[in-house]
């Protein structure tokens, strides 16, 4: 039996003491002001505060942890920047946190193998900062770049504009350095590109901090493309643009981006950022071609024909670097300049297969009618992975309520379209409800063996991704909430 | 949850210290603290939370907090109080913030109410005092300073600096915060005249620490500013920009200052509607004084005239690279130049273009790429005399970014920030000179001669 609940103040006292002993006296965190910060991460709509937050500097410290944690059976919940957008760090039925932030070195770089071993709290824009002068990258790249972790990008299965072409975290993890919840370190995975038996460390990427706690992660590199267009294209409505991703993927041709943003959000865009874009349009595609530049001219006049073809009312490729930045900086940070438009917003993460997109759309239109709700769209058209915001203001009761429907009404409508609940945000405790509408009973219940057979008593990150009886949370309206 | 509803600015902002509050606590707008989504995106562009690893010390945590705080769901106990001590004031997370969060005004409208509501130790409300009384008025700080200067003249503070690796760290560390050597006080006159034709008129402020301790720096301001065709005034009248007393807290000071100062830099009113560009040499000035009319907003009989004055307001280098500039017939020796752009240059104005060009354009210069040029060094005002232990960690961080620079010298627009890397390169036994752009700038004139 494992302690979920907030613990007794004489508990909480000894483990204090038996915590500053591992980890010196400025690695526990006690003080309310101190953990009141850690009640939430970028889901904000359920809280709670855990009872104590260990911040270890190295594997060893991590792995003593742990192991007084087991011995004392208490429930742990990892924490990484903060920046998930369903609540997977939440401390819940877990009263101690467990934070990396502490954790930031890159241990080793290997250039000629090109691969580079991150400890968890290395930011992922640093990895490819690191070997950016040798022509190499990390490509995945959550618009959170510049502060998620790479111990929560392998929790989340983190994803980004450019996995598209070059696929989400798993892709790009050759191996695992994993703290079990009984405290044993293990390496999962191999540093070489093909393994031989399970692919533990594929069923670690996007287990949520449920088997325990990733410390270090062996990443692979890519080279930088030798040659990259960025293109802007302009549409009357959001069918034409939606059909013309179609087209380009049933072309063979495979962007390196694909992204989509509606009317509403490409005015919020343009007040935000000014960047050029044409507020009376009814959507706009943001195309990224790279690969050697040899055949990306040929390329690029493919898609320009495919866009007209679909209606496009122009087409324009940035002319430099600083034009490309301007257009990736109002894409990665269009969620921010929604809140020009509306006191508060409410984004889903759902995906559709993308032939499905127009109709998926539509009934995102329909349902904003029934609610009497303004939503806009932003989103990784490639992929099928859409982010709908629905815009309110919290302070209106009767609203957040039909909010809170309207966004159910939405994952329910991706499923029977025959896609899923989340793209890339995670079930964390967002969505436990609603990943009963993607997997039947057996699913779940073998999810939970799998579960099991690296927690059998449940320590790690208790109470997300599945259903359970208790939970200590304070349920908040929606309100404004960051869409990646 | 039951927010106040009290605009920035009011509330408990401008009651007197120490007077109880007759209201609920508050200091924001409840809707200002709506604009934090809660993304994080913050938390790489923060100093404290990079070094600390702490989210109570990330901006995201700080506005957490503050919210809480007015809320009255956070007790204000000296943790709470401690970590929104420890913010720099940079803004550099502004400059990450995708939502457009104006933090600057929120940590500002907090410190005033912390004041009011928490007691701090006797013997930190008696240094922040004596900062506070001493920093920002110039006689004052010359007669602080005057004891200092003698014995500098007679090699004292030489033979104390020789002695420095034998002092404690701590006493090691304020004692290199003090230029080296101590200068001789600079005087402005109220009125100098362009070398060659004129291109311009302009004021100048001259400011309240700089003349004192930065004398070199205030005559290659004149000496750069007249080279360029600029007629240059400073107003009698004239004083501290209010920066110093508004990042303690002290908003009743800073307003003064404020009030003061355009009143002294106002042009008669015939004049007004070709009134000069208002210059200066120090980042934070310039900063607070571009925000005079947020600051006098409620000031009937000064809120339009602080707001005309604010729209006034340039960094030198600003108004140099917009001039344009007429390049140095000199130059320096060939050197390798790595910029630091202050806080309150960059994420504060957004000027972070004007002076690499100016740089630029002195033959000789080469500029070369630093990692995290615009990540604080710690100085932040008088942060580096409050917080001594986090500003010496964050310098050193700096320190190692220039040395992987290869740079042989460290330029800046600030001398705050100046005499911060100084501290920390020369703790480092890094041999890389730092000097403000103007004074670079007037070395490649007077190389001419």
């Amino acid at each position: 039996m494992s302690i979920r609940g907030p613990l007794a103040d004489a508990d909480r006292a000894e483990l204090r003491r038996a915590l500053v002993a591992i980890v010196g006296d400025d690695g526990v965190l006690a003080e309310p002001a101190d953990l009141r910060v850690y009640e939430c991460d970028g889901y904000t709509l359920e809280r709670s505060v855990p009872t104590l937050v260990v911040l270890p500097r190295t594997t060893d410290e991590v792995a003593r942890v742990v192991c007084l944690a087991a011995s004392a059976g208490i429930a742990f919940v990892p924490r990484g920047a903060g920046t998930g957008l369903s609540g997977g760090c939440l401390p819940a039925e877990a009263p101690l946190m467990i934070g990396t932030s502490r954790m930031r070195r890159i241990r080793m770089i290997d250039l000629p193998n090109r691969r580079v071993v991150a400890e968890a709290g290395v930011v992922n824009a640093m990895v490819s900062r690191a070997v950016r002068d040798a022509g190499l990258q990390y490509v995945p790249d959550p618009s959170s770049q510049n502060a998620c972790t790479i111990g929560g990008n392998v929790a989340e299965n983190s994803g980004g504009p450019h996995t598209l072409k070059y696929g989400v975290t798993t892709n790009h993890v050759l191996g695992v350095e994993l703290v079990l919840p009984d405290g044993e370190v293990v390496e999962l995975g191999d540093a070489i590109e093909e393994t031989v038996g399970y692919d533990l460390t594929g069923v670690v990427c996007g287990s949520e901090g449920t088997f325990g706690i990733v410390t270090a992660a062996t990443l692979r590199l890519a080279p930088l493309p030798e040659a990259v267009t960025t293109m802007l294209a302009v549409f009357e409505t959001v069918a034409a643009a939606t059909t013309t991703v179609s087209r380009i993927i049933a072309a063979g041709i495979v962007p390196a981006a694909l992204e989509m943003m509606d009317r509403t959000i490409v005015a919020a865009v343009e007040a935000a950022y000014h960047a050029g874009f044409p507020t009376d349009a009814g959507a706009v595609l943001l195309i990224e071609l790279d690969g050697p530049a040899a055949g990306l001219p040929e390329l690029t006049t493919r898609v320009v024909d495919i866009c007209r073809d679909a209606g496009a009312r122009s087409v324009r490729s940035a002319a430099d670097e600083a034009e490309r930045a301007v257009l990736w900086k109002s894409r990665k940070r269009a969620f921010g300049a929604v809140g020009r438009l509306a006191p508060s917003y409410c984004t889903q993460d759902g995906v559709v297969p993308r032939t499905r997109l127009p109709e998926i759309l539509a009934r995102i239109e329909r349902i904003g009618a029934r609610h009497r709700l303004r939503i806009g769209n932003v989103f990784h058209a490639g992929d099928g992975n859409i982010h709908p915001i629905i815009l309110f203001d919290e302070r209106d009761r009767e609203e957040t309520t039909r909010v809170l429907a309207a966004g159910h009404e939405i994952l329910e409508a991706c499923i029977a379209l025959g896609g899923s609940v989340t793209g890339e945000h995670g079930i964390g405790i967002e969505k436990i409800r609603e990943l009963g509408l993607s997997f039947g009973v057996d699913d779940l219940a073998v999810m939970q063996r799998v579960r099991a057979a690296f927690d059998p008593a449940r320590r790690a990150n208790p109470g997300k991704i599945f259903p359970t009886g208790a939970a200590c949370i304070e349920q908040r309206t929606p309100r404004r909430q960051a869409a990646m | 949850m039951t927010p106040v509803d009290v605009d920035i600015d009011r509330g408990a902002a401008d009651r007197p210290i120490g007077e109880a509050p007759d209201t609920p606590p508050g200091f924001a707008a409840a809707t200002a603290f709506l604009e934090c989504v809660h993304c994080g995106l913050c938390h790489s562009a923060c100093p404290t939370y990079l070094e600390l690893g702490t989210e109570a010390d990330s901006p995201r945590g700080r506005i957490h907090l503050m919210s809480a705080l007015q809320a009255g769901t956070l007790a204000l106990d000296a943790a709470a109080v401690r970590h929104l001590d420890l913010c720099l004031g940079c803004r550099g997370c502004e400059t990450a913030c995708p939502s457009g969060v104006r933090y600057g005004s929120l940590i500002e409208a907090a410190r005033p109410w912390i004041e009011a509501h928490h007691r701090r130790p006797l013997a930190t409300r008696f240094r922040r005092r004596l900062a506070l009384a001493v920093l920002p008025h110039p006689s004052r700080l010359r007669r602080a300073l005057a004891p200092l200067r003698l014995l500098e003249r007679f090699g004292v503070l030489a033979a104390v600096r020789r002695l420095r690796s034998r002092l404690p760290a701590r006493w090691r560390y304020r004692l290199s915060l003090l230029p080296e050597p101590l200068p001789q006080p600079a005087t402005v006159p109220v009125a100098t005249p362009p070398r060659g034709a004129e291109r311009a008129h302009v004021q100048l402020l001259v400011g309240c620490v700089m003349p004192e301790l930065f004398a070199d720096t205030v005559r290659s301001t004149l000496e750069v500013l007249t080279r360029n065709g600029c007629w240059v005034t400073a107003p009698a009248g004239q004083g501290c920009c209010g920066a110093l007393a508004l990042h303690a807290g002290d908003r009743a000071a800073a307003t003064r200052f404020a009030r003061a100062n355009v009143d002294a830099f106002e042009p008669p009113s015939a004049e007004r509607t070709a009134a000069p560009p208002l210059v200066m040499n120090a980042a934070g000035c310039g900063a607070t004084m571009k925000e005079y009319g947020h600051l006098l907003a409620d000031d009937p009989a000064y809120a339009a005239r602080a707001a005309r004055l604010a729209a006034r307001v340039e960094d030198a280098t600003e108004l140099l690279a917009r001039l344009p500039l007429i390049v140095p017939r000199g130059g320096l020796p060939p050197c390798r130049i790595a910029y630091h752009d202050p806080c309150h240059l960059a994420h504060a104005q957004g000027v972070r273009r004007q002076p690499r060009m100016l740089l630029a354009a002195i033959d000789g210069v080469t500029l070369v790429a630093m990692a995290d040029e615009d990540l604080c060094c710690g100085s932040a005002g008088h942060y580096n005399v409050m917080h001594p232990d986090l500003a010496e960690r964050l310098v050193a961080r700096k320190v190692e970014a220039i040395r992987a620079s290869g740079a042989d010298v460290v330029a800046t627009a600030n001398a705050g920030c100046a005499l911060q890397l100084e501290a920390g390169l020369r703790a480092a036994g890094l041999a890389v000179r730092v000097r403000h752009v103007l004074d670079l700038l007037a070395d490649a004139y007077r190389a001419a001669e």
